[in-house]
């Protein structure tokens, strides 16, 4: 079973990505849940999300604390929240900024695997605003290879409607641009 | 065709409603409930039912907007959690004694204070003695299911009661999950038109929920319970309808693991999933440990529990709230006094746990069961423990 933690601020649409995720995940056959921190949330403040995706049926419905991936939507949470907490020696850290993923592992003294993309700027470029939770879906789908891209068409058309496109367009770009280290 | 779905649960019990066609929905929001008339209200707007969505100022009126529509034969259906319940409280008995069979979804959550929106049974337990039949989901599948199954049995000419569908706040609500749902014929195969037995109407009179002097009101007091218990034998029988036609089963009290488990665990909920990641554990280490998982609340399964428990040693019952001042908690209160003097009773333990969202894992069942296996060498000093308590 995989288990992912996202990290976001309040109203960067977190709960959004993890529902994406799992609605693809769930589109492809497999059992997926998507679940919100459950905390107060308020725009702005530190909020994380999180997925469970199995071939099996997902039975546990406590918390995850030793996650196997990170995501990291706002890179002003690197410091302020320990993103890391728990993750897996050999886990994945997946982290929107614009520093190259060597300089962010070492920076981080984290042994696992480090991805880095500079969601802001591709989501100002394609969607205009700085909501990064879709294009970050794109650079997990890239590292992870844990849904196929277009399995998340159909989530975005639903969700987005009309704007599907254009995330769907940022989304592709992370894919494209996400870099490992 | 049945269709494979993800979807937030919350949405997928106002689905399920929807497939249900009512005639009135009166929903007050109140997390963590709230997504369920929300998107009700969304399907009502769309057109997709030809339903009305009363927007009331209170769950009180929620409740008794509900009861009069009832009354006057409508399919009806609300939802809500915690204090919002609380304030439902003086409909709830009415509502039973009226016959009227209403169905609720509760989305469980503790009650205040301190101000908590997250998940406990305080609510419902509560509530517990208004004669409503009452039942416990543990996932979004049994919600869905639970959901249909509610508007056959509660107007089933030999029920007419109301019933609630627990689902827990936040650990079921709020989370999104694969789930079957039937198309629109085949709920319709299911479940049959409402017809009600007397409704309010101004060319048919009759009274309702009318004065009953003492020299009745033992009477009615015992056709309301007698109502309540009989309603098993329906209940019974609509979930192997259910069964036959959908292939998915549903017990008053569902067994996970329990041949020659010397210890047993029962649980009300969402918790019991995760009980069963910890009984899979237990058993892989040689600990004859299993699982009972309440379904149905009331009317309670006393000879299915008799059954149940037979051949272990211990058995060790999760409350997910608290009874002031009581013996035990609610469920456990009940289990005993469904076992008091049955031979070969098991040592019955009691843990309550995940309080106001507090969360529960496998490893704190884990726990449990080796605590609790020793209990029949030597009995806790405490009736009842809330687990996890820190500074204690």
């Amino acid at each position: 079973m995989l288990e992912i933690r996202w990290h976001g601020r309040g109203g960067q649409g977190a709960v959004t990505s993890v529902e994406m995720l799992a609605l693809a995940a769930i589109g492809e056959g497999k059992h997926a849940q998507g679940f919100p921190s459950f905390g107060p949330e308020r725009k702005g403040a530190p909020v994380a999300a999180f997925n469970r995706i199995d071939d099996k049926r997902i039975k546990v419905r406590s918390h995850i604390y030793t996650p196997d991936v990170v995501v990291v939507l706002d890179s002003s949470l690197v410091g302020l929240v320990d993103v890391t907490e728990g993750l897996k020696d050999d886990g994945i850290l997946i982290v929107n900024t614009a520093k190259a993923a060597k300089q962010l592992k070492e920076e981080m003294n984290f042994k696992g695997t480090v991805a880095t993309v500079d969601a802001t700027r591709i989501a100002r470029d394609e969607l205009g605003v700085p909501i990064t939770n879709t294009t970050m879906l794109g650079a997990l789908i890239k590292v992870l290879k844990v849904v196929k891209l277009d399995s998340v068409e159909a989530p975005l058309e639903h969700k987005f409607g009309r704007i599907a496109q254009k995330n769907m367009a940022a989304l592709k770009r992370a894919y494209e641009e996400v870099k490992i280290s | 065709m049945t269709r494979r779905t993800g979807m937030e649960i919350a949405f997928a019990a106002a689905e399920a409603v929807a497939l249900c066609k009512p005639d009135v929905v009166a929903a007050y929001p109140i997390t963590p409930n709230t997504h369920i008339p929300e998107h009700l209200s969304d399907i009502v707007a769309d057109g997709r039912i030809d339903a009305d969505f009363i927007c009331v100022e209170s769950e009180h009126s929620a409740l008794s907007a509900c009861c009069g529509a009832s009354a006057a034969g409508a399919r009806t259906f609300t939802a809500t959690s915690s204090q919002g319940l609380l304030f439902m409280a003086e409909v709830m008995p009415i509502v039973s004694a009226m016959r009227l069979p209403v169905v609720m979804a509760i989305g469980n959550r503790a009650l205040s204070a301190p101000i908590n929106i997250w998940n406990d049974h305080s609510d419902i337990m509560s509530q517990r003695d208004t004669g409503w039949i009452s039942v416990f989901a543990s996932n979004g599948q049994e919600v869905v299911d639970m959901v249909i199954q509610g508007f056959k049995i509660a107007e089933h000419r030999d029920v007419l009661l109301p019933l609630n569908i627990n689902l827990d706040g936040f650990q079921l609500t709020h989370v999104v999950e694969p789930m079957l749902f039937p198309d629109q014929e085949e709920v319709e195969r299911f479940l049959p038109e409402y017809k009600p037995y007397a409704t309010v109407h101004p060319d048919r009179v009759v009274s309702m929920g009318t004065l009953g002097m003492p020299e009745i009101f033992n009477e009615a007091m015992k056709a309301k319970d007698m109502g309540l218990i009989n309603s098993k034998k329906v209940i019974l029988e609509v979930w192997r309808e259910w069964e036959e036609q959908f292939g998915r089963k549903h017990e008053p009290i569902e067994a996970y693991r329990t041949e020659g488990a010397n210890v047993l665990l029962l649980t009300v909920g969402s918790m019991g999933e995760t009980a069963e990641v910890a009984i899979d554990e237990l058993r892989d280490r040689k600990m004859p440990a299993g699982l009972l998982k309440l379904k149905l609340w009331r009317p309670f399964p006393l000879e299915e529990l008799r059954k149940a428990v037979k051949g272990a040693k211990v058995l060790a019952v999760m409350d997910r709230a608290v009874s002031c001042g009581g013996s035990a908690g609610p469920v456990c209160a009940e289990v005993k006094s469904a076992l008091y003097g049955e031979p070969g009773c098991p040592v019955i333990v009691n843990y309550i746990i995940g309080l106001g969202g507090r969360d529960v894992t496998a490893e704190d069942f884990i726990q449990i069961v080796e605590k609790a296996a020793k209990a029949d060498k030597e009995k806790p000093k405490e009736a009842y423990e809330i687990y996890g308590v820190r500074g204690s």
